[in-house]
């Protein structure tokens, strides 16, 4: 009750110093928080619409020799065959789940009198998971009995879907891929994505691959899209490829653009770390700030411990030890830099909650999930103590090293 | 009454350096002070009567002599031991009070109780205990401000009383107060010291220093007479 007092008696003498004080901390803690939480928000949505294209994907596109290989020339290109998905599960076994993609751009894509050109993607049943193709209730994916019949179902994606729609459900209705019928049978879920390789998901149609094949005729994958099981190294799996595929089609393992390989689990792995150089970073900056506002602190008490001699010589006549003189002027320390903190941590969380609130697309979508998380409350609190401890040491240790017969006398 | 020596002061003296000037405030005093005493220390400003209180109240420690409390040697005494006898066996009050001004009553007395590491529930009854002594009961919730100079300086012995000390040492405990307030002052150190205290006030005030049982004069860091009252 008393140390309260005696905090408040120091707010209530020395307002504008305390206020100026405070502040200082109130605003380190918000620049820390802030920088953090916007920093930790977009690392979440980045993850998220890397996540956007397929969780620790990797996409294979065949390439062209260049190198000379067992009498035959460079410059030939590969091909990709349905047989090859077969050859592939077999001999890779490091890969979980694998998919071919048949691609055809220029679709005419009919319902009612709407026409539209659009992409379409002939794909298997384990797309659905690799590339996180996930429908909006009411819908599905293609499944294995739609690949096994070769039925005429499409998958739209969701800004196909409005585009053809508008407001209306889709599921259910029949539309026109170069004249042949084809049932909605789903919509994707909106999602974030920050990478394609062929347009963003939102914006092409999905068939089951052998109804493709039936429809479009083409002998050739465009490309394979694969996840490996988990532990399982992607460069080895691509070694194994390189050596599978150029047995059968005969290019020489270490030719590099015979296949070519999009490693997106790498690339996410690449951004978790960019985004650990960044938070330190930011913390580093968020720190300084917060340092600056110690010194405010430290310099309050210094001028506390001025102000308070003659009750520092009256409490060690009274029987004070050291320690409770220290422990006075510690916590006196602490309570500010706390107080600062949690302005300044209060702040920033309806900062966040308030940039949520603001409808931010594309891009700036990026943006919009500053999150004030564990983690970034837990080092705050822990900076906030440290430069509150050091801040009050100094002055502290000095009003415990006061001699009382001077103190006494002081004026 | 137990006559034993309470504190033992053999051929103290005390110099303090301030800048290169060096003053001698203490020049070599030997005094005993008994159990249950109550003794006026009197003398012209910078006579060395402040520092000789400082001395004996364990605040400052003298340039040479030897200072016995309760036959123990004060300079064998670490910064714990001294703490505690401060705050246990010795109760100060001074000339201007030095009453926490933010705190009330009750926490002005609470102080040297929470030093002691008292639990609350002993410390509400003592506080209550010592302001009732000096008949400041009803007083426990207000601040110094509120209070007059004779009940601010009542607030304080009550304070100095909180742990049962066996020595109050008074520097000047009314030379901020008028006569009538002084004179309660007086009354309650004359009570206190009935009760078994010992009791050692500087004051220049000669009608107090006569209703005490010894006065000390200094001069010049030195004893320069001595006088009892009563016997």
């Amino acid at each position: 009750m008393l140390f309260i007092k005696v905090i408040l008696r120091e707010f209530k003498s020395q307002k504008l110093r305390m206020a100026l004080t405070v502040a200082g901390i109130t605003w380190g803690t918000i620049s820390i928080t802030l920088l953090m939480a916007f920093s930790v928000g977009l690392e979440k949505q980045m993850m998220k619409s890397t996540y956007g294209l397929g969780k620790g994907i990797v996409i294979l596109w065949p390439g062209q020799t260049t190198l000379v290989y067992e009498g035959l020339p460079q410059g030939r290109i590969i091909h990709f065959v349905p047989e090859d998905l077969d050859l592939i599960k077999e001999g890779a076994p490091g890969i979980d789940k694998i998919s071919g993609e048949y691609l055809r751009w220029g679709v005419v894509v009919e319902y009612g009198k709407k026409q539209i050109s659009k992409l379409v993607s002939g794909v298997y049943p384990e797309f659905e998971e690799l590339r996180s193709h996930y429908a909006q209730v009411g819908g599905r994916f293609i499944n294995e009995l739609d690949f096994k019949h070769k039925r005429r179902v499409v998958y739209l994606g969701f800004g196909v879907a409005k585009e053809i729609f508008g407001d209306k459900d889709p599921v259910g209705e029949v539309i026109l891929l170069n004249g042949i019928p084809f049932t909605v049978i789903g919509v994707m879920v909106k999602k974030l994505q920050n990478s394609n390789y062929h347009g963003p998901d939102e914006d092409y149609l999905v068939i089951p691959a052998s109804s493709f094949v039936m429809i479009f005729g083409d002998p050739y994958f465009d490309n394979f899209v694969y996840s490996v099981k988990e532990g399982v190294d992607t460069k080895d799996v691509e070694k194994s490829l390189f050596k599978l595929l150029g047995a059968k089609y005969r290019f020489d393992p270490n030719d590099r653009h015979a296949l070519w390989f999009w490693d997106v689990k790498e690339q996410a792995e690449v951004t978790s770390k960019a985004f650990f150089g960044i938070n330190l970073f930011m913390w580093f900056i968020g720190g300084m700030t917060l340092l600056i506002a110690g010194v405010g602190v430290a310099n309050i008490m210094y001028v506390a411990v001025r102000e308070r001699t003659r009750e520092i010589g009256t409490k060690i006549a009274l029987g004070a030890e050291k320690k409770h003189i220290l422990f006075q002027f510690m916590a006196e320390a602490l309570a500010i830099a706390f107080a600062g903190g949690l302005l300044g941590i209060l702040f920033s969380m309806v900062v966040c909650k308030l940039f949520r609130m603001l409808p931010l697309e594309g891009p700036l979508e990026l943006l919009s999930q500053p999150t004030v998380n564990w983690p970034v409350a837990i080092i705050t609190v822990i900076t906030l103590s440290i430069i509150g401890f050091v801040a009050g040491f100094f002055p502290a240790r000095k009003a415990a090293s006061i001699n009382p017969v001077e103190a006494l006398r002081y004026e | 009454m137990d006559n034993g020596k309470l504190i033992s002061l053999k051929k103290i003296t005390k110099t303090y350096q301030t800048g290169r000037i060096e003053v001698k405030a203490l020049r070599g005093v030997d005094l005993d002070i008994n159990k249950g005493e109550f003794l006026a220390i009197i003398g012209p400003s910078g006579s060395g009567k402040s520092t000789l209180m400082n001395i004996i109240g364990c605040l400052d420690i003298p340039t040479s002599g030897k200072y016995y409390l309760d036959g123990q040697p004060v300079e064998d005494m670490n910064i714990h031991k001294l703490a505690s006898i401060r705050n246990k066996k010795i109760g100060f009050i001074f000339q201007n009070f030095n009453l926490l001004t933010y705190a009330t009553a009750y926490e002005n007395v609470e102080m040297p109780l929470i030093f002691a590491g008292k639990p609350g529930r002993i410390r509400k009854e003592k506080i209550m205990e010592c302001l009732s002594s000096v008949g400041l009961a009803d007083r426990a919730e207000h601040k110094p401000t509120e209070l007059s100079g004779g009940e601010m300086q009542r607030v304080a012995i009550a304070r100095a009383l909180a742990n049962d000390p066996e020595i109050i040492l008074a520097d000047e405990p009314t030379g901020n107060l008028d006569s009538r307030s002084g004179g309660e002052i007086i009354d309650l150190f004359e009570k206190l010291n009935q009760a078994g205290r010992s009791v050692v006030t500087i004051t220049h005030d000669m009608n107090i220093a006569s209703r005490c049982h010894r006065i000390i004069r200094l001069k010049d860091g030195l004893i320069e007479s001595e006088k009892n009252n009563h016997q």
